[in-house]
């Protein structure tokens, strides 16, 4: 086997910067699966995309722009899903059609090459700078921290926001929290794995991890755990056949998703609650 | 007023255009059982919300605990850990990763106060309360395994390990079978018996109402329409106006339900 590959300055930034997304953004995951609102995550990401492309047209930091406009889909998105009084699916699939025409929109409007917006669409794991790779480290950390300092007002709101509220957690803030959190990670995100390909790192790894365990602390580290592999896998894949290195990172979260399905102890629960009700006729 | 442990002044609540509480006023003494019931939409589960601080009061004034509720008083937050809710029946994803002793310890929680973890006491009480309501069997189950009878029990469970002061149970026998129902309501009758709570019980089911409640308020429209003991406020004729369905009727269905 070739091991030259851990000896380049970018190869080493790339696995860097695979291990630190790879938990962020899984550790999102599983707020995204267990509070039922991937679309949100999807529209959340696409707000940043626009926010990166809004930046890169007026000419300022474009992960400035994405962040801005993520915390601004979170304003719109978080009342939507805390009160419940629109349809979340429609309204949220409203912004992130929205979002994605304004993205295209700024693409348009940008002066000269569109290379620098196709990157950020993309994403190109290979040509992180240092900055990028500390900032993202922050994102995780801050994550991270986060969820192990707040783990039980997490679950119980997670679990059900009116009862967390009901016993006395501030289970509005830590909604908003959580949206906060999922924005930043997006936006810390944005350059490497790019922001069309983002959501399936959010959500396969902890889809995966949903299938395997009944326990929530279980399955905040079984994600993080998939979400390192996927980007790591996919990183070894991409170098050796020369593909996409974006593009294989999502391939190989969905394969590790399906696996997970294939062995998922969950499937038997389903088949037992189709089980018909034997009637007792004597 | 004295030593009333809940004291509603007046109380008008709206969502938007829909005025929930039209004014209502009811004092509650410590110790009190009392049976809510009227129609959908009375505003007996608006009555619940406003006692637990997340109601959002337009007008009056409401007292629980020793405590003024709304008018940027705080957050609610803490008057709500003094106060348990059991809501009805949730639906719960079967794979939804929380079993149900953690559920049971989400009571514990809000008094726990942030950054703290559950500590040894805090386990006790929660297999305290699971022996209480006969769940410690399936204490290590994921919830969403449970039936709908079992999952309310751990909701009542979860409450009383919050250590309330206040029991409030908005309809927690709703979509329960005829038997699952019966024994909620022994084991909340039992558990107002034993604990000195003041329990507020809310159901528009009459067969779903704990028998021997201290009183019983009727609410109709977002009004308090008529209280008094079970005696005096479940008669054919009261409840023939309160759900608007003649008189003969009410005392056939009620007559078919006693035999049923």
């Amino acid at each position: 086997m070739d091991f030259s590959i851990f000896g380049y300055q970018f190869m080493q930034n790339a696995i860097l910067t695979g291990v630190l997304g790879g938990i962020a953004c899984s550790i999102i995951g599983v707020f995204v699966v267990l509070m039922h609102m991937p679309f949100i995550g999807v529209a959340m990401s696409h707000a940043a995309f626009a926010g990166a492309m809004l930046g890169l047209w007026l000419g300022f930091n474009p992960l400035l722009g994405a962040f801005l406009v993520s915390l601004l889909a979170a304003a719109i998105v978080g009342p939507l899903a805390d009160r419940g009084e629109l349809s979340p699916d429609t309204s949220v699939g409203i912004i992130f059609s929205l979002m994605l025409g304004l993205s295209f929109l700024f693409i348009g409007l940008m002066p000269g090459t569109k290379s620098s917006a196709l990157e950020l669409l993309w994403g190109s794991i290979l040509t992180n700078t240092r900055g990028d790779i500390i900032l993202l480290a922050i994102v995780a950390a801050v994550i991270v921290g986060l969820v192990v300092l707040f783990f039980k007002e997490i679950q119980a709101t997670i679990f059900n926001r009116d009862m967390a509220l009901s016993v006395g957690i501030p289970a509005t803030i830590i909604l908003y929290g959580i949206l906060f959190l999922t924005g930043a990670t997006i936006t810390a995100t944005l350059r490497s794995i790019g922001g069309i390909l983002i959501f399936s790192l959010i959500l396969n790894p902890a889809a995966a991890a949903y299938q395997l365990t009944y326990s929530m602390k279980k399955m905040f580290v079984l994600s993080a755990l998939f979400g390192v592999l996927s980007s790591l896998i996919g990183l070894f894949l991409s170098y050796y056949f020369d593909l996409p290195s974006g593009a294989t990172i999502v391939v190989t979260s969905s394969i590790v998703f399906l696996i997970a399905v294939i062995f998922s102890p969950k499937r038997k629960v389903k088949r037992w609650q189709q089980k018909p009700v034997q009637e007792n006729i004597t | 007023m004295s030593d009333s442990i809940i004291s509603i002044k007046d109380a008008v609540v709206s969502f938007r255009e829909d005025i929930a509480l039209r004014g209502v006023s009811l004092e509650v003494q410590s110790g009190e059982f009392i049976g809510i019931v009227g129609p959908n939409g009375a505003g007996k589960t608006t009555i619940l919300t406003v006692l637990n601080g997340i109601g959002k009061l337009r007008h009056g004034r409401v007292r629980v605990l020793g405590q003024l509720i709304g008018n940027g008083n705080g957050n609610g937050h803490g008057l709500r850990k003094r106060v348990g809710y059991v809501a009805q029946l949730q639906n719960i994803d079967p794979r939804m990763p929380v079993n149900v002793r953690e559920v049971v310890m989400m009571g514990r929680y809000g008094a726990m106060g942030i950054f703290h973890r559950p500590g040894k006491a805090d386990w006790k009480i929660v297999d305290e309360m699971l022996d209480l309501v006969g769940m410690t069997h399936l204490g290590s189950r994921p919830i969403g395994h449970l039936s709908g009878g079992e999952q309310q029990r751990v909701a009542i469970a979860r409450c009383l390990a919050q250590k309330p002061e206040i029991l409030l149970l908005d309809e927690p026998t709703a979509s329960l079978d005829w038997r699952a129902k019966s024994d909620i309501l022994e084991l909340v009758r039992l558990i107002h018996d034993t604990s000195g709570l003041t329990t507020l019980f809310v159901t528009h089911d009459l067969s779903a109402l704990p028998v021997a409640c201290d009183r019983i308020v009727l609410m109709k429209e977002g009004l308090i329409w008529s209280q008094g003991t079970t005696v005096t406020q479940l008669t054919d004729e009261k409840l023939s106006v309160l759900y608007d369905i003649p008189v003969d009727i009410v005392r056939r269905r009620r007559e078919q339900e006693v035999t049923a």
